[in-house]
Parts: C-alpha cells; structure tokens; sequence
C-alpha cells in the first residue's frame, strides 16, 4: 500500500490511441491493476501511429498487419508510453463468448473505461446499462469526441478536429498571420484523458462513501472548451472573438521568445511588475534606452511592446539561452531557455526530478519514457512493466482470474474467442 | 441541491490567479466545501486581470475571477500577522486539502511548509502547484507561463520552425497543472481512508508539459534520435492530412484523416481531381513531412465555395472527420452545447446573469453543477469567523481594524 495508493482497484479498459490510453495509465501509475482489452480483430491503432511504419506497410490496417508482421506491433514506444503499467488481454467481445468472458471480468472490476463511438459497446451487452445489471456498483467512463448526447453524439475525430471544433485552435498562432496555427500535437487528447482520471478518482470516492456507481459521459471537446473561461467570459460580457496573439500578453511586457546566439535558439523571458522590470534593467547593465519615457511602467511597456521586444532582442543575442536565464534569474527575472526534446532529455532539473525515466520492454529492450509528474510524498506510484504485449496476461487474467479450466481455456483460443 | 460526489471534504486554497484556484474549483463543482483565503483588501490577482464589461476594470467583474472561482466562499486573511497566522491553524486543523500555488521559498519564509502544517493536522494533504516543482535546481527560479511552455518543451511544438517559437495562450499550463494537481489530490484522499494519514503533493507545470503533453517527444528522440517536435503534428509519423486548417468561405475546416480510407473517400467526393492521381500525390507521408503547404493549396479551392456549416454538414454526412475550426462565438451559440446545456447562467450581485462554461465530465448520480456565483472578496468572513471559529462581532470588528481579516 505505502507505494501504490491504487493497489486494489481493477480498471477493465477498452481505450485506444491517446485519450483512451492515457486516461489509464494514469492510474495504472498510481497502482490500479488496468487491464488492458484488445483483439486480433480489433488491434489499438496506437500500436502503429507516432513512428515512422515501413513504407510497405503503410495504409495497411493494424490487423492486417497483425497477421503479415506480428513483430512490429511491439516495437512501437509511444504505445509502450501510453500503456505502461497494464496488462494486455486479446479477447473479440463482439462474438457472445467474448463479450460473457468480458462480463465476468467486469463483474470483479471497480471501473470501465473506453473512447468507443457512442454505441459500439452497448451492441454487444457491454455498455453501462448492461453492465450495471452485474455490477450494480460499476465506474463507468465514456470519452468520445462530442460526448454521448446532442445532435452530434456520432461525431468523429483525431486530436486536431477535438482543439478545432473547441475553439482553442483559433486562438493559437502568430497575430501577423491569417491562418491560425494551431496546437499540432493530440493537446485535447491529453486533456480530456486528464480529466478523466479525474473523474474516475471522484467517482471512486463517491463509491467507497456510498456503494453508488454511476455512469460518465466525456465530450472532449467539452473537456476543452472547459478551460477556456477568459475568451469565453470575453464574447459573453463584451461579444469580443478573440484570435491568435502570438506572444503577446496584455499584462506582460517583454514577454516572448527573443533570438541568443546560434540558429533557432531562443530564450523566454516575462516580465510583469515595474521590481521586475527594475531588476531586468540593472541586470543587463543598465543600458540608457531602458530609461527611455516609453518603459517607464507597466501600462507604457505593454503599449510599446513592440519596440521594447526588439531591444531585448538586441540583448539576448549575444548570449545562449543558459546564459541568459542565469543572468536574469539571479536578479529574480523569470527567463528559461526554448527547450528541444533532445535538450529536455538531458537537463539537470527533469534528472533530479525523474521526469523522464528508463523502463525495459521484453521486445523494443530499454526505452524513455516519462515519469509520474504526480509526486505524492507517501504513497508515489510507480512504473511496474512497459505496455503489454499482445494478449500478454491472456492466461492470468483468463485461467488465474476468472478460473477458466485448461481444456475451456485452449477451446476459446481455437474459437478465437481469445485472439 | 442535488447529490454531490465530493460533499463534506473541506478545503483551503491559498492560491492566486488560475493553477490554485482552478484546482479548488474542479472540486467545489464536484460538491466540495472551499473556503478562499484572499489577502485583506486586494484579493486574487485574476480580479485585476479581465476581460471586464466594456473593458472597465472592476475587482468584482473580472470574467477570469468569476470563472475561476464558482461554488466558493471568500476571506480574507493575512496569513503573515501573528494572529493570522493563529486564526489559519484554527481552520487548517478541521480541513482536510490545503491547495497552494506559492513559490517554495515564500511558503518556507511563511511557515507553511509541509513539515510544519503536518504537525499542526497529520491528515491534511497539502498539494503544492508550482512553476518548477518543490526540488530541482530550478525550484526557485521565477517563472510564469511562457517559461513553463519554454522549458515544458511544449513551446516547440507551436508555430513555425522557421520563425520565434509561440507560448500556449490564456496560461494554459496553469489550468494543466490544476487538473493534474486535482487528480493526485482525489488519489491522496482515496490512499488517506487506509493509511488514516494525509501527504505532500508536488505539482510543478513545466513537468506537466513535459510528460504528459510532449514527453512522447523524448521517448522519440532516444528512440530515433529525431531530436525536436518542431516539424509539425506529433513530431511526424503520420500521413497527411494530420491537423491542417484550410481557409473555406467563412472561416477554416480541420483536416486530420490519418486512416487512407477517409483520404480516398475525400478525393472521390471532390470528384476525383486531376492533381489527385499525380503520383506526387498520393505520398501521403511525404505530403505531410515535405509540402504539406502545397497539398493545402491545392484543396483550397474546394473549401472556398462552402461555409464551415455547410462543410461539416457534408463531412459529418459522409463520416468524414473533418471539422470546422470554432471561435468563441461558435462555442457559445452552438446547438450541440446548447442541447447538452454545456453554458449555465447564473446571478452574480455585481454584474448580474451571465452564462458560464460547463463542465469537463458528466456524472450520473452525482452532478457537476453551479450552485453559486464566485464570492465577492470576503463575502463569507462573518459566517466563518464569528458563526464557525466562534469569534464574537466585537473580536471581529478588531481584527478588522488590525488588517488581520
């Protein structure tokens, strides 16, 4: 218990991708025993996205390549990061066995995740309905693109279409350009995948307080759109739309990215009160345009930003980015460098904290993953195994678990119930 | 009032503007009771900070402070006077979560570190939401949110790699940060009713970016090498279209078909364009790595002759995931939300009814709901101070006179 406050608690889990994976490895991280459902016929897409495929498999479905080049569904670290600390069951819910066989294992599970299309689990006497008939206290959580009600309850759509149709794509991008450019990583996967654990870990609580189970709806869309109060509350108090602003910030000023020595370095420095702004000043030397009228405050350095950022600019260049945040941060000044992957691998501060970690996966040997940014002092997590391996705790889960005898176990294999 | 999942759990937030009091609000909408410590007089930041009715600043209408803090009670303290200080362990002794977002070395000059509060209630959990985190050398570096998407790593995955990389608009790491700083919180009470004791949560934002959101990028860059998320959606591995927006006649639509058979369904619907059996493209990787830009001009056209409405209705049709890209204005006055009653309107003494966004997840039995506006600053000191603590109107009107409250 002291190390994995989840100990205890069974999460069966239907996700797939980002949002469906991550929701659960956040609380395989905490220590719940996650178990992971996927199928030969119906293999997690993450298994292939995010790394370049062999040209000769491109375009080919998951479950093609299943049968064609089994191997390379191990070999994908980014599933490995979403899935680590699972188990990995292969079962085809869609004939009756499958879906009995899943009944029975929910009925010794406190929580049901997926990021299914509306419907696709009820079709097979899986949805919360069923479910809750026997397992009268089941979690159950439901995340898809616009949630489970609504004209658009179908709707479909990878991360982009989720920080598109949410509004927040509109707002990101430089202030110079027409097309916004948007957040280009699965942001709304993460998001909603967050919230989700959140709402699992309240659900739970509910539970253990009461006996009740219930039922949750995610729209991720919703789970975006959520965060975005201040443009809101701006077009339902003023009917201002807000758009991109760059590095702009109406309450900052210099605040950007400012050129350092050597190509495509930059530096980020922020600067909001007129002590900051003081201790800038002295910290760069005192040059005589920092006494110029037009940064004399607040109100004068955000209406002037513009010439202001080119100065620092000035500055900045003849330093690196390290050079820079140490200089400005012994004078209370908040800078820190632009940050690479590659940089961030390395970085001291990530080290110490273990953002970033070695964990050994049985095909791909050891890989990179991230931590557990929740640092909880007593009772911290941790990382047990990397994702699972196709149909990796078939027999445990199945013959140990649910307390299938050899013979029924080897029969469902031949019928593919377990595939 | 309806059933709610977190009632009874008491919470403190000493917190200012958004990673605080977000994290506390996530709570208070779920049922929690969250008293609000606001520093006598001038309150939370995000009063100052807007958007403001007709721009007019006005501590009581700040759009950001009304959002912020739905469900909560409002005192102010000075937790740094002596008697401050005495009334705080009074109230911290009976709570149970103790959210802050303090830099570490102004907590530790304040005494409210987490050895010390440990000892005042063993079964408080104190969840600590910083820039750095609570160890590391940075752990006492200055930061706001820019920084955070500058060392996060999430910065170079926004803009063009060919210009200045962009921070995340509207200090999204905070609401980040809050979330997660939440979820370990609810972890922290569920492993509390075994081991009857409560804990320090450590939250630092720039960690947050840097797992969760880009850490995949690491995992890429020790895997092959590929040392920056710069060059576009997920680093690259995927094929095009993967998130492009593309101008149609009143806006832009979202592209991301990373399956081939929406692309090839795509280009049948577009009547089978010549450029389309061009062998330069039908490379959907090298589309998306080398002239993503050249392939979003070629489909330009099409998009120009429909209004995102129109087009969506085509797509959502043909089960296509391509959607339009929404402004605030479209979130607002849209049917799906509206049906799903995703806006509340609630009343507000100072700037009456006004909708406000909903809610990231929907329970069953046990709902997400807006009971009551944000507090005006100090609204609760009286029901606190003198009908729970128990302090009489004369002890009250003192330390009122002494700035305390």
């Amino acid at each position: 218990m002291a190390q994995y406050p989840l100990q205890g608690y069974r999460v069966v889990d239907f996700g797939s991708a980002w949002a469906g994976a991550q929701i659960t490895h956040m609380l395989a991280d905490m220590g719940a025993e996650v178990i992971k459902v996927e199928s030969r016929t119906r293999i997690d897409y993450a298994r292939l996205g995010g790394v370049p495929t062999p040209k000769d498999l491109i375009d080919k479905s998951p479950e093609a390549i299943a049968v064609a080049y089994p191997e390379h569904l191990e070999l994908n670290p980014l599933f490995h990061l979403l899935n680590r600390g699972k188990l990995g069951i292969t079962v085809d819910f869609t004939t009756q066995k499958g879906a009995d066989l899943l009944r029975d294992l929910i009925k010794r599970s406190d929580v049901v995740a997926d990021n299914f299309t509306p419907g696709v689990l009820d079709k097979y006497g899986l949805g919360y309905e069923s479910l809750v008939q026997i397992k009268s206290d089941i979690i159950v959580v439901s995340l898809c693109l616009a949630g489970h009600t609504g004209p658009l309850k179908g709707t479909r759509g990878y991360a982009p279409i989720i920080t598109a149709l949410a509004g927040l794509d509109s707002m990101v991008g430089y202030a110079d350009e027409s097309t916004p450019s948007g957040t280009r990583f699965a942001f709304g996967d993460h998001v909603a995948a967050t919230h989700g654990a959140l709402a699992i870990l309240i659900a739970l609580i509910h539970r253990n307080r009461t006996g009740e189970g219930q039922y949750i709806d995610i729209s991720e869309w919703e789970a975006v759109t959520s965060l975005l109060g201040e443009p809101l509350m701006d077009y339902i108090m003023n009917s201002r739309i807000q758009g991109p602003v760059g590095n702009r910030n109406t309450n900052m000023a210099p605040h950007g990215f400012y050129p350092c020595k050597g190509e495509q370095e930059w530096v980020s420095i922020a600067i909001k009160t007129d002590e900051e702004w003081h201790n800038f000043c002295h910290a760069i030397g005192n040059p005589k345009w920092t006494e110029d009228n037009k940064f004399r405050d607040r109100l004068n350095r955000t209406d002037n930003y513009e010439a202001l950022d080119k100065l620092v600019g000035q500055w900045t260049a003849n330093y690196t980015p390290y050079e820079v945040t140490e200089i400005l941060q012994e004078s209370g000044v908040a800078a820190a460098p632009f940050m690479i992957s590659k940089e961030q691998h390395n970085n001291p501060h990530f080290r110490e904290r273990e953002t970033f970690i070695e964990v050994e996966h049985p095909k791909a040997g050891a890989e990179t993953l991230y931590g557990i940014p929740w640092k909880l002092s007593e009772t911290p997590g941790g990382i047990r195994s990397s994702g699972p391996l196709l149909g990796q705790d078939n027999e445990h889960v199945f013959k140990e678990l649910l307390g299938l005898s050899q013979s029924a176990y080897d029969r469902l294999v031949e019928e593919k119930v377990i595939y | 009032m309806s059933k709610k999942a977190l009632s009874g759990l008491k919470v403190v937030e000493y917190g200012h503007f958004i990673s605080a009091p977000y994290c506390t609000k996530l709570m208070a909408d779920m049922g929690a009771e969250v008293i609000k410590i606001e520093q006598p007089s001038t309150g939370d930041e995000s009063r100052y900070h807007g958007p403001f009715p007709d721009d007019l600043p006005h501590p009581e209408k700040s759009g950001l402070f009304l959002y912020l803090n739905t469900n909560k009670m409002s005192i102010t303290l000075d937790v740094g006077t002596a008697k401050g200080r005495e009334i705080l362990e009074k109230i911290l002794k009976d709570t149970d979560i103790f959210v802050e977002n303090n830099p570490p070395q102004m907590i530790n000059e304040l005494k409210l570190d987490y050895p010390r509060l440990k000892k005042l209630n063993p079964h408080l959990i104190v969840t600590s939401i910083t820039t750095y985190g609570q160890t590391g050398p940075y752990r006492d570096y200055k930061g706001y949110a820019i920084n955070c998407c500058a060392f996060g790593g999430v910065s170079q995955s926004l803009g063009h790699n060919w210009r200045e990389p962009l921070t995340f608009p509207m200090s999204m790491g905070h609401y980040l940060a809050a979330i997660n700083g939440a979820a370990a919180t609810m972890v922290a009470i569920l492993a509390r009713d075994i081991t009857n004791s409560g804990q320090h949560i450590d939250i630092a934002e720039a960690d947050i970016w840097a797992s969760h959101h880009v850490g995949f990028g690491v995992t890429l860059y020790t895997f092959i090498g590929r040392e920056h998320l710069r060059n576009g959606y997920l680093g690259g591995g995927w094929t095009y279209p993967t998130g492009r927006l593309i101008p149609c006649k009143d806006g832009y639509m979202a592209l991301c078909a990373p399956q081939v058979k929406y692309w090839k369904q795509f280009i049948e619907l577009m009547g089978n364009p010549e450029w389309s059996q061009n062998p330069r493209y039908r490379d959907r990787r090298a589309m998306e790595y080398e002239y993503p830009e050249e392939v979003d001009a070629l489909l330009t056209p099409w998009f120009l002759e429909r209004t995102k409405q129109e087009h969506f209705k085509f797509f959502e049709e043909h089960a296509i995931p391509f959607a339009p890209l929404y402004n605030m204005e479209d979130e607002v006055n849209d049917p799906h939300l509206t049906e799903r009653e995703f806006f509340t309107d609630i009343d507000h003494d100072a700037i009456g009814r006004l909708k406000y966004p909903g809610p990231p997840y929907r329970f069953s039995k046990t709902q997400w709901s807006l009971e009551r506006p944000a507090p005006k600053l100090g609204e609760n000191n009286e029901e606190i101070y003198c009908d729970r603590l128990g302090y009489s109107k004369k002890d009250f009107v003192e330390l009122r006179k002494a700035k305390v409250i």
